[in-house]
């Protein structure tokens, strides 16, 4: 294979386009201007009016797509994708007390969803009990409320933890749930080495986007990879870590932002294992990825793939990761809440479904579908049952599951994703001068990038640059509501109750001695915390004892204010 | 009148200064993109703007209207918890003597709430879709209201 044909065929398309600018672009646009004077992504990157192999004169299909199920899996993670097995179905659930959510799980598991994945309430996701003068108002709002085993017991009533697998969006305290997860599944019976499923476990998008942290950055860092190691051990189908850029997305950042600081995060925990003694082969292809998908079609499948190749570069060239598995950027998805509108509520399933098919074509491992009425309140039952069929009508209807990557090859998608990565990685380099992710974090860069993209957004709608339909243009004056779902305001009332009736008959002597242990653990520098954390949970320690404790040691994290 | 708005986010009466603004996450909730853009456009629009970062109690946004000796205090809630938390910061605020402030809220807020939080003295709720100009022009609007002897906080 020489370049000379190559370059004469460069030449040649070279001769034919500037003849067609010439004769047949010119004309019309000497007559029709085009609708703007220059065409933008939502992220802001410049799209050509049309692409042709110019665009892709530096690009080399075995280098930079190659095949699927092979390095750097630009085209996918499996080598055949859909056709051998559809995107788990996974739809956020949790509101309300553990008994309402059970319910909402048993129904969506009938409706044929195939993954669960649970919302706990803030006071759960930030450590506090629900008898916490904090927790006031927040009880059962966001998600669901657990204190202590007995609510994962009720939370799991009827569904066998050896036949789900099962998400979990929790993060500082995600040591905590996991092991009480642990804990029902061995009085189920369920095998620990076959368990399947996530904890988000995530912290380091905590401090820039979602705001769930309990603990400062070196302590959080610290439980982070001793979870790695404790799955590593015992847990060895779980994945440890959905490494997030789901909020950094809806916190504000653009495309190639949210790409480049959650492949920033993940270089961060990476490093931070290898540095306390963990092989890279062992725990990193059991990292997970999670990313939001957003309205901006095209600029989102090319998102996808280009940070799939940038993780197995990155992997393989840079942190020298032996085995193909650790090189898998493996990822969750979301379609984006912030592109709800509260107006004209049902043209939400429209973009969801947009932003759905984007996730598929980007060749997603598993799927949340928001539901339409998310503008407004928490999804009621019949609006997640639609979100659902959304993704059983693109998995079974549409056809775009059944061939590999449909979209590889454009002359469009190739370049976007050639160029989201190139950018991510820019930002990668800057991240990495400013001392790493933590230390960027630390310093408020990130945060600062994020909330300047957010505000260029929020002009851009206000002064009509960017339509939202329903918002800024094609508004209707009335407003119909949909039936909205209404959290039990005596939830908060019951919990507490139950919470106070299993405090009265655990065995406290019992408690205050393993909580003890987990004091000692925690404060020896490298002791393994998740034993102490099983023992204490399996006496119905609850959360925030567990928690408190490991507060006292760690001391608590502050966003200073000043990064308003 | 025109002449009175025509010096962009100043307030009358207390020698032109710059109105003062107080933007506040009551709550665990860890939302705060709408806070922060907020607060910007109100900075942008000329007005002085304190952000109180998250995870703040009624108590300590009251406490922090009253040190900063704000004219607004802009609430933020994404996680339903505006129930009970903005009827208490206006019940904190009217504690401390302060009940003149202006009190505006926002986030993801049912229409069928907005009345009892009006009733408990949130003068206006901005919910997703508002922009911040109108914020800006009801914050104006309302300051030069209570500058001509209008009642903005309590009753």
């Amino acid at each position: 294979m020489t370049d000379r044909p190559r370059e004469t065929e460069r030449t040649g398309l070279r001769e034919a386009r500037r003849r067609w600018e010439e004769k047949t672009l010119a004309k019309v646009l000497a007559r029709r201007p085009e609708r703007r004077e220059r065409f933008e992504t939502v992220s802001g990157i410049e799209l050509e009016r049309v692409y042709t192999p110019t665009e892709l004169a530096g690009h080399d299909y075995l280098r930079d797509e190659g095949f699927p199920g092979e390095y750097p899996f630009t085209r996918g993670v499996q080598p055949t994708m859909y056709r051998g097995r559809l995107w788990t179905m996974r739809q956020y659930a949790g509101f309300g007390s553990a008994a309402e959510t059970n319910q909402r799980f048993r129904y969506l598991l009938e409706q044929g969803q195939t993954g669960l994945s649970v919302a706990f309430d803030l006071p759960t996701q930030v450590g506090y009990d629900s008898d916490h003068p904090m927790a006031e108002g927040e009880v059962g709002r966001v998600g669901v409320a657990i204190d202590t085993l007995a609510d994962m017991e009720t939370l799991f009533e009827g569904i066998p933890l050896s036949e789900v697998s099962t998400s979990m969006t929790i993060n500082a305290p995600a040591s905590v749930l996991l092991a009480m997860y642990i804990v029902l599944a061995e009085r189920q019976g369920a095998p620990l080495e076959r368990l399947s499923g996530t904890v988000q476990n995530d912290i380091l998008k905590e401090y820039v986007a979602r705001g769930t942290y309990i603990f400062p950055p070196g302590p959080s860092m610290r439980l982070v990879t001793d979870l790695f190691a404790y799955c590593a051990e015992h847990l060895p189908t779980w994945n440890t870590i959905s490494i997030s850029g789901y909020h950094i997305r809806e916190a504000g950042a653009t495309a190639v932002q949210e790409v480049a600081f959650t492949l920033a995060n993940g270089l961060a925990y990476v490093e931070a294992a290898v540095a306390a003694g963990l092989d890279v082969d062992v725990f990193a292809r059991r990292l997970s990825f999670f990313l939001g998908s957003h309205i901006d079609f095209l600029e989102e499948v090319a998102k996808f793939r280009a940070a799939r190749r940038l993780w197995a570069r990155l992997m393989r060239e840079r942190v020298g990761a032996k085995d193909p598995r650790s090189w898998m950027f493996r990822f969750h998805t979301q379609t984006a809440g912030s592109s709800l509108t509260a107006q004209q509520p049902l043209n939400n399933i429209v973009r969801t479904t947009l932003e759905a098919l984007a996730a598929v074509l980007g060749g997603t491992q598993s799927l949340h579908t928001n539901s339409f009425d998310e503008a407004l309140a928490l999804p009621s039952e019949e609006s997640v049952m639609v979100a659902l069929r959304t993704q059983q009508i693109l998995a079974h209807e549409s056809g775009v599951a059944d061939s590999v990557d449909p979209l590889g090859g454009s002359y469009l998608i190739e370049s976007l994703t050639d160029r989201i990565e190139a950018e991510a990685m820019d930002y990668i380099r800057e991240i990495d001068r400013l001392g790493g992710a933590v230390a960027a974090i630390e310093k408020g860069f990130i945060q600062r990038e994020i909330e300047d993209s957010a505000y260029r957004h929020q002009k851009m709608v206000e002064d009509g640059t960017r339509t939202v339909v329903g918002v800024n243009e094609f508004v209707t004056g009335e407003h119909k509501v949909p039936p909205l779902l209404e959290v039990d305001p005596e939830v908060e009332e019951r919990q507490r109750r139950n919470l106070a009736a299993v405090k009265a008959r655990r065995d406290a002597e019992a408690v205050r001695a393993r909580l003890e242990a987990l004091r000692r653990a925690a404060q020896e520098p490298g002791a393994p915390l998740m034993p102490a954390i099983i023992e204490a949970v399996r006496e119905y320690a609850t959360l925030g004892e567990i928690c408190g404790v490991l507060r006292e040691v760690f001391g608590e994290y502050r966003a200073s204010a000043a990064q308003g | 009148m025109a002449g009175r708005e025509s010096e962009a986010g100043t307030r009358e009466g207390a020698g032109r200064r710059p109105v003062r603004v107080l933007v506040a996450k009551p709550g665990l909730d860890g939302h705060d993109r709408g806070a922060k853009v907020v607060a910007r456009a109100l900075r942008d629009a000329g007005m002085e703007v304190v952000y109180t970062g998250l995870r703040q109690t009624p108590e300590t946004i009251a406490q922090a209207a009253v040190d900063e000796d704000v004219d607004v205090v802009g609430l933020s809630s994404l996680s339903g918890a505006h129930r009970v938390l903005f009827p208490r910061v206006v019940q904190e605020l009217r504690k401390r003597g302060r009940g003149d402030v202006l009190v505006i809220g926002g986030g993801i807020i049912p229409a069928a709430d907005v009345a009892a939080l009006e009733e408990a003295g949130v003068r206006a709720v901005f919910g997703p879709g508002s922009s911040t100009s109108e914020i800006v022009d009801f914050i104006r609007k309302a300051l030069a209201g209570r500058d001509r002897g209008e009642v903005v906080g309590e009753e």
